[in-house]
Order: C-alpha cells, then sequence, then structure tokens
C-alpha cells in the first residue's frame, strides 16, 4: 500500500492539522509516513498545502510531482492540483468558493460541502474533519480506530475534551460526500 | 520498541539535543530553522536535565557563548539558517582554531544574502572548505531524514569531542520542516563537573595546584609555535578523513551510471534511481553522509565500473568539484541543479539525466 496525499486550501482551513492526523493515524497502523508542507507566508493567510504519503514500506522521495488524491478546498489550489492527480485517481473538493469546477474526466471527482456540513454540527472549527472523513470513506487507507489513535496523539492534552467532536464531524463527512 | 513519535526535523534536533546530555543552546531565531529554539523553550530542559537554553542577541553573539562554553569543557550547541551562519564563521574559525568542540546546526535556505526561506544547498562551499578565514575544517554531517536530525546531534558531539573540533550537521529546509516518524534514543545524563575534569583535562575548569593552567587560544605570533599548532590541525584533519567517511549507496554495485546526492536531495534521487530502472537503466546513488570528510576513496573504485557520475544538488554547482577532484577525470560528470528555493521532483531528475546521457553517446 502507498497513499501519495496533497491536500491544499486557505491558511487557517486546518489543511497542515489535517495532513498531520493522517500521518499520525499512520504511524498508529504501523505504517511510513511522510508530511511536508509548504511553509512560510502561506501560513499567515495565503494558500497552503502539505504532501502527505503513507506507505507500508520506506518512503524514498517527500517531493511528488504526482498524486493519488488531492483534496482541494479553494479556488488557487484547484487550479494549481487539477492536473497533478495521476490517471484513475481521486480528487475531493469543498464546491464552496469554487468558480470553476474540475473538467477531467480521468479522475474520480467528489465534492463535500464540508462548510455547511460543520456549520449544521455547530462546530465549524471541526471543518477539516468533515474533509478529511470524506477522504478515509474513499479511501479506507487507515483503520478507523488508528484514526481515533492518531487524532489523540496530534492533539495537545488540553484540547482532548474536543475529540467527541471532531469524530462526529469524521462520520458526518463520510456520510454526506457526494460523487460527481 | 520505544514510541515512534511525528515530529519535524527541527524538533528531533531538539529533543536530541535535551536527551544526548547537551548542556547549553544559544541561538538566535530564523527560518527555517526557528522549531529548534522554539521546541526547547517548550520542553524547558532547564527544570529536567538543568540544560541551559538562551536566544542571544544576535548570531555572533551565540557563536561566541559556544566558544565560552566549549572552553569550560561542556556539550553546547546553536542552530541557524544560511545568513545566520555567514554571521558565525568568525567564531568558528577562533573554535577551530583553539581546537574546541562544539555543535552548529544550519537549515539551508535559499542565498544568496537573504534570499529566501525556501529550501536550498548553497552552503556546501561554506561548510566543506572554510567559510571563516584560515587552514581549517568541520566534521560536517548530512542528514536525510527527521530521524537522521535526531541521530546526528549526539554523533556530531561526539566527533566533535572526539577531535576536539567543530561539527557542522548541515541540513535544508525540506528535511527540518518534514515531519516523519522519530524513534527517541535512552536519556544520556549531562556530565557532571567532576567527569568533565577527568575527560577533558584541556577544559578551563579551574586550575588546582597539580597542574599547569590551561589556555585556549587560537593566537599564536611566533611563527613557528604558529606553524605547530596548523600542522597539528592537518594531522587531525588527516585521521578524519581516515577514518570518519561516512556514506550510504542504493543499487551501485552493478551501475552503469551513479547519482551523487546528499540531503534532500538523496531522498528525492532514491525516487529517480527506483524510476530509471523501472526504464530499465542501471542507475545507482551515492549518499554522502559526511561532506567532510568526503566519500573519495569510494568515488574512485566506482569509476572502474560506471561510465558517468552526475552530482544533483540546490546549488548552481558546489559539491560536484569535490565529486570531481575525486573522479580525476576517468569518467565524464555532469551536474544538474535548481535554484531560488525551487525542489526539483524525481521526474525532472531522471530527464535531465536522460539529457546528459544522450549527449555522451
Amino acid at each position: 500500500m502507498k497513499e501519495e496525499i496533497i491536500i491544499a486550501g486557505f491558511g487557517g482551513q486546518g489543511v497542515l492539522s489535517m495532513g498531520k492526523i493522517l500521518a499520525y493515524s499512520g504511524i498508529m497502523q504501523g505504517q511510513e509516513v511522510t508530511w511536508m508542507p509548504s511553509y512560510g507566508p502561506e501560513m499567515r493567510g495565503g494558500t497552503a498545502n502539505v504532501t502527505v504519503i503513507l506507505s507500508d514500506k520506506k518512503i524514498s522521495s517527500p517531493i511528488l510531482s504526482k498524486f493519488d488524491t488531492a483534496i482541494i478546498l479553494n479556488q488557487q489550489s484547484m487550479d494549481k492540483f487539477e492536473n497533478s492527480v495521476k490517471p484513475g485517481g481521486l480528487l475531493i473538493y469543498d464546491p464552496n468558493g469554487i468558480t470553476r469546477h474540475p473538467h477531467r474526466k480521468d479522475i474520480k471527482v467528489y465534492t463535500i460541502d464540508a462548510v455547511n456540513i460543520s456549520v449544521e454540527l455547530g462546530e465549524s472549527k471541526a471543518y477539516n474533519m468533515v474533509v478529511m472523513g470524506a477522504f478515509l470513506k474513499l479511501k479506507p487507507v487507515v483503520e478507523y480506530e488508528n484514526v481515533l489513535k492518531g487524532l489523540k496523539k496530534s492533539i495537545p492534552e488540553r484540547h482532548h475534551s474536543l475529540i467527541p467532536m471532531n469524530e462526529k464531524a469524521i462520520k458526518a463527512g463520510m456520510e454526506k460526500l457526494v460523487q460527481i | 520498541m520505544a514510541e515512534k513519535i511525528l515530529m519535524k526535523g527541527n524538533e528531533a534536533i531538539a529533543h536530541a539535543a535535551i536527551r544526548c546530555g547537551c548542556d547549553g543552546y544559544f541561538g538566535y531565531p530564523i527560518t527555517p530553522q526557528s522549531e529548534v529554539m522554539e521546541t526547547l523553550m517548550n520542553e524547558q530542559p532547564w527544570n529536567s536535565t538543568g540544560m541551559v537554553v538562551l536566544q542571544a542577541e544576535s548570531e555572533t553573539s551565540s557563536i561566541n557563548m559556544l566558544y565560552g562554553g566549549a572552553s569550560c569543557g561542556k556539550k553546547v550547541m546553536t542552530s541557524s539558517s544560511s545568513p545566520g551562519i555567514s554571521l558565525m564563521c568568525e567564531g568558528l574559525s577562533y573554535l577551530a582554531g583553539a581546537e574546541l568542540p562544539c555543535l552548529v546546526a544550519n537549515v539551508v535556505r535559499g542565498g544568496p544574502g537573504l534570499g529566501t526561506i525556501q529550501p536550498g544547498q548553497g552552503d556546501y562551499f561554506q561548510s566543506v572548505k572554510g567559510g571563516g578565514h584560515g587552514d581549517y575544517k568541520m566534521i560536517v554531517l548530512a542528514p536525510a531524514s527527521a530521524q537522521d536530525m535526531y541521530d546526528f546531534v549526539d554523533l556530531a558531539f561526539e566527533l566533535a569531542f572526539k577531535y576536539r573540533n567543530p561539527a557542522l550537521i548541515l541540513s535544508d529546509g525540506v528535511i527540518g520542516q518534514m515531519m516523519e516518524k522519530v524513534e527517541l534514543r535512552p536519556m544520556k545524563p549531562r556530565l557532571t563537573e567532576k567527569e568533565i575534569i577527568e575527560r577533558y583535562p584541556w577544559a578551563t575548569t579551574g586550575k588546582t595546584p597539580d597542574r599547569k593552567q590551561n589556555v585556549l587560544t587560537s593566537l599564536a605570533l611566533d611563527a613557528a609555535v604558529h606553524e605547530r599548532l596548523n600542522q597539528t590541525l592537518q594531522n587531525k584533519y588527516r585521521q578524519m578523513e581516515e577514518n570518519e567517511v561516512r556514506y550510504e549507496t542504493l543499487m551501485c554495485e552493478d551501475a552503469d551510471y551513479v547519482i551523487v546526492a546528499y540531503g534532500c536531495m538523496s531522498r528525492i534521487c532514491e525516487s529517480t534511481v527506483e524510476l530509471a530502472r523501472k526504464d530499465g537503466i542501471k542507475l545507482g546513488l551515492l549518499r554522502p553522509v559526511t561532506l567532510y570528510p568526503f566519500p573519495t576513496k569510494y568515488i574512485q573504485e566506482l569509476t572502474s565500473h560506471t561510465k558517468f557520475m552526475m552530482s544533483v544538488e540546490l546549488s548552481a554547482g558546489q559539491m560536484v568539484e569535490d565529486v570531481r577532484l575525486a573522479v580525476n577525470g576517468k569518467i565524464p560528470v555532469g551536474f544538474y541543479g535548481r535554484l531560488g528555493g525551487i525542489v526539483p521532483s524525481p521526474e525532472e531528475v531522471l530527464e535531465a539525466f536522460k539529457e546528459q546521457i544522450k549527449k555522451l553517446n
């Protein structure tokens, strides 16, 4: 098993932390992982992206030009990464604020309305976990129990009271994604 | 088995410092290495091991704090990124001249000048050829993973004290910022004052009636004395070249062609080798782990069964000069590099490699 993922959106959407939770979940499953962020001014409101690789074998390059899955959360990232999905690969995006929808026919495309789903849950901060739920539904590369362990490892202990809310968000994401 | 923790390469340096018995860290923040001091400040080792963590007023100041700490036989370190290391070069020359052990980590960004905060490998010359003035060398280790960042802290201190010489971890923005799983090694206690006096008789630990005064200086105004000092240093460097060369190889045994790459580029070129092998090209990878001392002998051996060697770097071509010196004209040597903080993908490196071997035929 090897899954090469790019997660891209605005700084503040939880792109990097979602990648971190995925990577930690992989470790809990005994996988090799790398998490390579874009760093610098992105963190302060520009576009942010992170490459996460989960693999059963040692990972060579942490820098990739093609991905199995692209998780896209804003228009700039759509423009930048739609063509970086491998043929037959997966693209998941949040349609909010997207003006040019993906055009490729050789990949699987799904939407997840994570903005509205997280607001309905009453916890807009769990936005990224809704998106992660959608991804895990389509690519169950990590078992659910290991995702929960990864979540616990990634969140500082003082915020552990928020874990049930995050779980709810992951489940909502799993249920509410839409195939295009 | 010890627990594996997901962390950045920079964080790994900080955890390793605390756990290998480091006495003091003196630094000044700069992207992309700021997480080193950030992590140390969070961990507050002054409450657990007694390690000092201090933000100096500048890099010039922190390197001179290392001079002071090292003179007392303490395990002291700093970290910075390219422009900050340039400021430290005067101090590094003094530390090398006075034969003082210390650890400096450089998480390289693109230069020259303030350059960019994105990854670079343009500090190779500065690290292995000097940087500061005079005939001196530093032991230079090039990590290629977060685990290396952790493990090389202890290794660098060990080598620094073995040779009484500054050691440098030459990392880059990719290795510093990337998170991977890291296994924390068992805690080593800091040395006590008594242990320091026993192990390091050269240290300025306070003169006692039974020994002569210890003087640590790089100054020798008498030409004959100064030449002797330089010869001592040179003898030490020859010993390092004899004993401390470290490298890793991937599929070099049957290789027709070899890529030479270190740090983040060695990781990327591992994938390039995998891609090339799928195309039926017998490509191998040599990853120097120590950049000084350089794996010159092994490169010479490789020329007996290879047709072409290519150095791949995030620079305009620096390590390639040492590859050429080692190859000594026996086979052609090529170069591929990107600048400005751009990191090429494995496919781009393969394409560049194919272009260059096409020209050979």
